[in-house]
């Protein structure tokens, strides 16, 4: 009888699993059976530096943020494939020039749309 | 049951190693203490100098200064306890997971110190909380942290894991919360917690 190859392979990865989950299991039973608990209102409450816990920690962050890292991002990668069409641009045909510009033009119109919908006016 | 000292060491000399359970879990205990990471004053930074290079308190396995109480299980009070900050270091202290041991670092933790006088001031944290070695001192040398640290040390090492004298975290009766004070009008309130400071009576 031959083992199908991926016998070794379930063994391993058993192996692998009990490996990480035996110490985790150990831990939580000598938490659950030794450990000296002594729990209170006070132990268990929210810990915040020694401070009495305030409000909430789902805050909302505006995303206006996001919009400028956004845009940021698609001018600086947009320089990384300037800067080779700028090296190489005396030795430039007529149509590497023409869709150098459509590339630019396309990124130049999402800038203005960004500003006409005055993302780029922070409050 | 224990084993004879005389016996023990003879053992020892053989290789043979006889130990108990208690020894085993203490000499653990006392060897990984993990103290928590907060300074209140200018004690503050022989603590800080205690733990560095020259002094060194990992040599003793107390390293490891944990930012949150829940991982610590040493507090060293290290500097002028004001009324301000005494309930925050008392909540920390409620917060500590069980065993928890407290060391009163200076003259102005344990007593309050040159500003005893002021108003403003805890005079001593064992107001408070049950503390387990006081270092005097303004400030204490680094060397005098060794010191209460390996006195701790002993005082964990003697410590027996049952019966009377057994430590307040494997007595089911044993306090478990200490209340944390508030602030009150004039002084905080209350201004001592009798079940760990019995208030002395001035006799005049
Ligand atoms: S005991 Fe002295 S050195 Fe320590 S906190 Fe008080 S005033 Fe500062």
């Amino acid at each position: 009888m031959t083992l199908s190859p991926y016998v070794s392979l379930t063994v391993l990865f058993v192996a692998a699993l009990a490996f990480g989950l035996t110490p985790l299991g150990l831990a939580w039973l000598w938490g659950r059976v030794f450990s000296p608990a002594k729990p209170n209102a006070t132990k268990n409450a929210i810990y915040e530096c020694g401070l009495e816990s305030k409000g909430d920690a789902w805050v909302q962050f505006r995303p206006a943020y996001y919009l400028y890292a956004i845009i940021f991002l698609i001018f600086d990668v947009e320089a990384v494939f300037l800067l080779p069409f700028a090296v190489a641009f005396t030795g430039l045909g007529y149509a590497a020039c023409l869709s150098m510009l459509i590339f630019v033009l396309l990124l130049v119109e999402g800038l203005a749309w960004a500003w006409a919908k005055g993302v780029l006016t922070w409050e | 049951m224990a084993v004879d000292e005389k016996l023990k060491i003879e053992l020892g000399k053989q290789g043979i190693l006889v130990t108990t359970l208690q020894e085993l879990y203490n000499w653990g205990r006392r060897n990984s203490v993990w103290p928590m990471q907060f300074g209140l004053a200018c004690c503050a930074i022989e603590m800080i100098a205690t733990t560095m290079a020259r002094y060194d308190m990992a040599r003793f396995g107390a390293e490891v200064f944990r930012p949150s109480p829940r991982q610590a299980d040493l507090m060293i009070i290290s500097g002028t306890v004001t009324k301000k900050m005494a309930p925050q270091v008392v909540r920390l202290y409620n917060q500590m997971a069980e065993p928890k041991y407290v060391i009163a670092m200076g003259a102005c933790a344990i007593s309050g110190g040159p500003f005893k006088q002021g108003y403003n001031v805890l005079k001593g944290i064992d107001r408070y909380i049950p503390v387990d070695v006081h270092i005097p001192g303004c400030p204490p040398r680094p060397e005098a942290l060794l010191q209460a640290f390996i006195t701790l040390q002993k005082k964990i090492d003697d410590q027996r894991l049952t019966g009377e004298q057994r430590p307040p975290h494997l007595d089911e009766k044993a306090q478990g919360e200490f209340p944390v004070p508030k602030y009150g009008e004039h002084d905080l309130e209350p201004s001592s917690n009798p079940g760990v400071w019995p208030v002395p009576i001035t006799i005049r």
